[in-house]
């Protein structure tokens, strides 16, 4: 039982580590922005578009919602190659990441559209703005911002997903977190210091997030 | 080459086994989720500060770490201290505690938006705090995470497909395993894909029912 921790060989791999966390970082503001750009289209797609355009986007976010992104991301590096579709594992995860960011975006982004006020609908109305220009002006504008809380918690968890990354070798601090765990064998110091590194990250972005939230004043 | 069928047609039970065991390690990690969770969410809201706080800290752990970090960490970290569960007990016990988190923190929200009336209702009435508990809190709670609880149980089942990294023989690994030896890739992926889906549809539409049966009229 005398299990003396001792951090020596986490501290030594603590640059690989940080490293690892930016680009877990990176891969989910990448996923963050695509997925963003997705949801929005979907999103819109959705509410205002013909009823093909909405059957097709609740088909999308439904497969995507309901399948293990392992499953996506092992398909699209392994699988897609075949159709010559080759990316390196990290871009290949980026786009994962965006595919399946943009299924549940589409969800935040579809739910502030409709709930913007009737009042407002009927004031673009009035000053004579229909279709194109009422869902460009006033709908994106004001769900855009009543959207960012929910934006902010599947930042989060996007970035907790790059973790499965390690997957498919892109190292990731999962990835480096297990390689110091097998090179070591200090078995709990490495997930001690994995587990905080990723809850201290999750941490300072939900602070900064709270900090943009109150940025913007909400509509 | 084999054809699709002929591999499929070889190596569909192994398939069969490795979907019972996603199915099985969900249902027992959902389980054992929503017990641990039940016990987490009384404890956040009304433990008092002695009990909600080391509740408190073992949630946002939980609930800051990626899954397969928690798995990782339930599969490696034991044998620090001389204890090596196998990869089907760590995965299992990883899920368990990653739904419990989850539950417990709803289960939370879902106590504190009933209304303080509905409690002093029942104090005035002379209930215990037991039965307050029971027959007036548990069962409105109840009620209110019911979405939330399907929600859970689809995202268990997609978390399952991790611990093919440990080497549990669930459907991801089995099918791993059939297109080493096939070269399949492109199909059996879709097929797994396709299991998944399914088992999720069948959770979300299951779930669908049960709340229409329940719902309040």
């Amino acid at each position: 039982m005398g299990y003396a921790l001792d951090f020596s060989a986490v501290l030594r791999g603590l640059d690989q580590l940080l490293w690892g966390l930016g680009l877990g970082l990176t891969m989910g503001l990448a996923g963050l922005a695509a997925g963003s750009v997705i949801g929005i289209i979907a999103a819109l797609a959705h509410v205002f578009g013909p009823r093909p355009a909405q059957t097709m986007v609740r088909l999308y976010v439904g497969f995507i919602r309901n399948m293990p992104i392992l499953v996506l991301a092992l398909f699209a590096y392994f699988a897609l190659p075949q159709f010559g579709i080759r990316f390196s594992n990290i871009t290949t995860f980026a786009a994962v990441l965006a595919i399946y960011a943009g299924a549940y975006l589409t969800e935040s982004f579809r739910a502030a559209m409709i709930t913007v006020p009737h009042g407002v609908l009927d004031a673009a109305r009035s000053i004579g703005l229909t279709g194109t220009g009422m869902a460009l002006h006033v709908v994106l504008p004001i769900a855009l911002r009543n959207a960012l809380p929910s934006i902010g918690n599947n930042f989060i968890s996007l970035f907790k997903d790059t973790s499965i990354a390690a997957v498919i070798a892109v190292p990731e601090l999962t990835f480096q977190v297990r390689k110091i765990n097998n090179e070591s064998f200090r078995v709990i110091e490495v997930w001690l210091a994995a587990s905080f590194l990723y809850v201290a990250t999750c941490a300072l972005i939900a602070i900064a997030l709270r900090r943009l939230e109150a940025w913007f004043p909400k509509f | 080459m084999q054809s699709f069928l002929d591999v499929l047609a070889s190596s569909s039970g192994a398939l069969l086994n490795g979907l019972m065991i996603t199915i099985a390690v969900s249902a027992i990690a959902v389980a054992t989720g929503i017990a641990l969770g039940a016990v987490f969410g009384l404890a956040l809201t009304y433990g008092g500060a002695v009990v909600s706080f080391p509740a408190r800290m073992v949630v946002d752990i939980v609930r800051g770490t990626p899954v397969l970090v928690l798995i990782l960490a339930c599969f490696y970290m034991p044998a620090g201290i001389g204890l090596s569960p196998g990869p089907l007990t760590a995965g299992a016990f990883a899920l368990a505690v990653f739904c419990a988190a989850h539950i417990g923190e709803t289960l939370r929200g879902a106590f504190l938006a009933i209304p303080s009336a509905q409690t002093d209702a029942a104090s005035a009435l002379g209930l215990t705090f037991g039965q307050t508990l029971g027959y007036v809190l548990v069962p409105q709670a109840v009620r209110q995470i019911a979405p939330n609880l399907v929600n859970t149980a689809v995202e268990i089942v997609k978390a399952s497909s991790l611990l093919s990294a440990i080497g549990v023989g669930e459907l991801l690994l089995t099918t791993q395993e059939i297109i080493g030896r096939s070269f399949k890739t492109m199909e059996f992926y879709a097929l797994a894909g396709g299991l998944y889906l399914a088992i999720n549809l069948v959770i979300a539409t299951g779930g669908a029912w049960l709340e229409r049966r329940y719902r309040l009229r």
